[in-house]
């Protein structure tokens, strides 16, 4: 495993978004707040997931683990896409770059980005329902699970699209569904039976009802089974996505 | 070792439409301190040569080495001994030339260039852009800041990739003497060019490509000397008798006819006094390597040289 350069590499792709932190950390922290503000203005006194927890307090973790997810797979996609596109990415393919050193550094800023988005949503948000931690080891297991994996995921579609167009459609498409559809607003308990079966096909899922154990204690399946699918699924994509990069599929022709 | 080596690359793209054969079976070398030319019409396979040298594409088959190493067993070597001057403008409007200078040092491993880079930008004049962002840049600006990028890391082998196309004659001046520079220090030049002026001035030797064949491969001085013409060239808006047409090269006023010795000198100005063309600014000369690969290109049948 050959790593010189991954840490230039990791730091011009940090740089990268935090050169634009309004854009790329700011904003998203505001969405989730929005959809705080009103899912939780809405149904704060009409819905109660889990014993004695207000909506708001279980709304919240939903939306840190959703930022997690979705801006760290933004910050490689997007990445990977523009420099492909824009032509820059040849500085990057005529370095000594081992296909390792790529995908630590891509998923590793991906995690950062994930990371600084989630933990700006928590603080944020902190103000409207006081946090509890009863497990936090899954907090912390299942964000940086959750983060690398959404990081391959965004470095596969970036490897793989070839237009904007593309890339929009998966982020639309497949990402933002699996996401909103894991039970960020919701208890998957309270779906009918067939959808809750569809949800435990999504590995989102686990993510977040992992990572929601770390803060009430109750979770909708084992933390464990949690881990073994979150593990699993990460060890999956990145096995792809190391594979994609040392085949040099749609760099090197 | 040569510094470059290329043996029996062939290179075939296939796609929806079919297979294009881009290469076939090119070997030459190019020794350490070499000034090489690498020329050849649009479609010819230079493009595809250097992204095979360079890992942005992998030869269908045969060898290419840098300084020994092969770009396919032993990438990391060979790109650490290689700095590539793309032809496009390409630039990442996130960071500023240091910034970016800083970055490329640092994915040859190289931390605190500092020195070096702002030598680089001395050099090249861009010492007062350090710190303005690429885009901000003209293109004159950026097409120097991609030849910094090149050279971060002192690679032994330098490859240029049409570097004065489109640029404006002041900067190309520059860029000529700064590469010229590099040679004359030890640095091993490959450059490919549409612009025979500059290969005639500035390579020791030529390759020309033509459909994915090498059809020539000398020293510059012996592709001249190969031609041993003389050169015919005047202006006129008359045009010109039907059989010296055919066998003239006109662009524009522009006419040149090769001449093989002073008797059918004579003889060409005899037809055009009797055809009444007016003729200005006669010059009779010698061939240059637009001649020569005028000459070659157009040659009926492929002689291929290797």
């Amino acid at each position: 495993m050959r790593l010189a350069g991954a840490r230039t590499l990791f730091y011009k792709e940090v740089l990268r978004f935090w050169k634009v932190a309004f854009q790329t950390v700011a904003a998203p922290v505001l969405t989730a707040v929005m959809y705080l503000l009103i899912f939780g203005h809405v149904l704060e006194d009409r819905v109660q997931v889990f014993q004695g927890v207000g909506y708001t307090s279980f709304l919240i973790p939903g939306l840190v683990m959703m930022s997690v997810l979705q801006n760290s797979f933004a910050n490689s996609s997007s990445s990977l896409i523009q420099s492909k596109i824009t032509g820059n990415l040849v500085f990057l393919l005529v370095t000594p770059l081992s296909h390792w050193a790529w995908f630590v550094a891509y998923v590793g800023a991906s995690v950062v980005r994930g990371l600084t988005v989630g933990l700006g949503v928590f603080v944020v948000t902190v103000w409207f329902a006081p946090p509890s931690f009863a497990q936090p080891w899954w907090i912390l297991i299942f964000a940086a699970l959750g983060a690398g994996m959404l990081g391959s995921l965004g470095l596969i579609a970036g490897l793989w699209a070839e237009k904007f167009d593309q890339m929009a459609a998966f982020q639309n498409f497949i990402i933002m569904p699996m996401t909103f559809l894991s039970g960020v607003f919701y208890s998957v308990k309270s779906l009918p039976g067939m959808w809750q079966a569809v949800s435990h096909l999504n590995p989102f899922f686990y993510m977040i009802d992992g990572f929601r154990c770390g803060f009430f204690g109750h979770s909708d399946v084992s933390p464990w089974l949690s881990l073994a699918i979150v593990g699993g699924s990460f060890l999956l994509v990145s096995g792809i996505a190391l594979r994609l990069l040392a085949s040099g599929y749609k760099l090197r022709h | 070792m040569p510094a470059v080596s290329f043996s029996q690359v062939a290179k075939t793209y296939t796609g929806p439409r079919g297979s294009f054969q881009a290469l076939d079976g090119v070997s030459f070398t190019i020794e350490r301190g070499e000034f090489f030319g690498l020329l050849g019409p649009n479609g010819a396979g230079k493009t595809t040569l250097i992204s095979i040298l360079a890992g942005l594409a992998s030869a269908s088959s045969g060898q290419v080495t840098v300084m020994g190493h092969d770009v396919r067993t032993d990438y990391a070597a060979a790109r650490k001994a290689l700095g590539i001057v793309p032809q496009e403008l390409v630039f990442d409007p996130f960071f500023t030339v240091r910034e970016a200078l800083r970055i490329q040092s640092g994915y040859f491993g190289i931390r605190n260039n500092d020195a070096w880079i702002d030598e680089l930008l001395h050099n090249l004049g861009l010492a007062d852009k350090a710190g303005a962002n690429m885009r901000q840049l003209s293109g004159g600006m950026k097409r120097r800041v991609l030849v910094a990028q090149a050279l971060v890391h002192r690679p032994p082998v330098i490859v240029l990739d049409e570097p004065t196309a489109g640029v404006d004659v002041e900067l190309r001046q520059t860029l000529w003497a700064f590469i010229a520079r590099l040679n004359r220090e030890g640095h091993t030049v490959l450059l490919t060019t549409h612009y025979l002026e500059e290969a005639e001035a500035l390579c020791h030797r030529i390759g020309m490509l033509k459909l994915g064949h090498l059809v020539a491969l000398d020293r510059t001085a012996e592709l001249l000397r190969g031609m041993a013409s003389t050169m015919l060239r005047f202006k006129t808006d008359h045009a010109l008798p039907a059989a010296m047409a055919t066998r003239a090269r006109v662009t524009g006023r522009i006419v040149q006819l090769k001449a093989h010795d002073a008797a059918e000198v004579e003889q060409l100005l005899a037809e055009l006094r009797q055809a009444g063309v007016p003729i200005e600014d006669l010059e009779i000369g010698r061939a240059d390597l637009e001649d020569v690969f005028l000459d070659i290109m157009q040659a009926p049948a492929l002689k291929r040289v290797a």
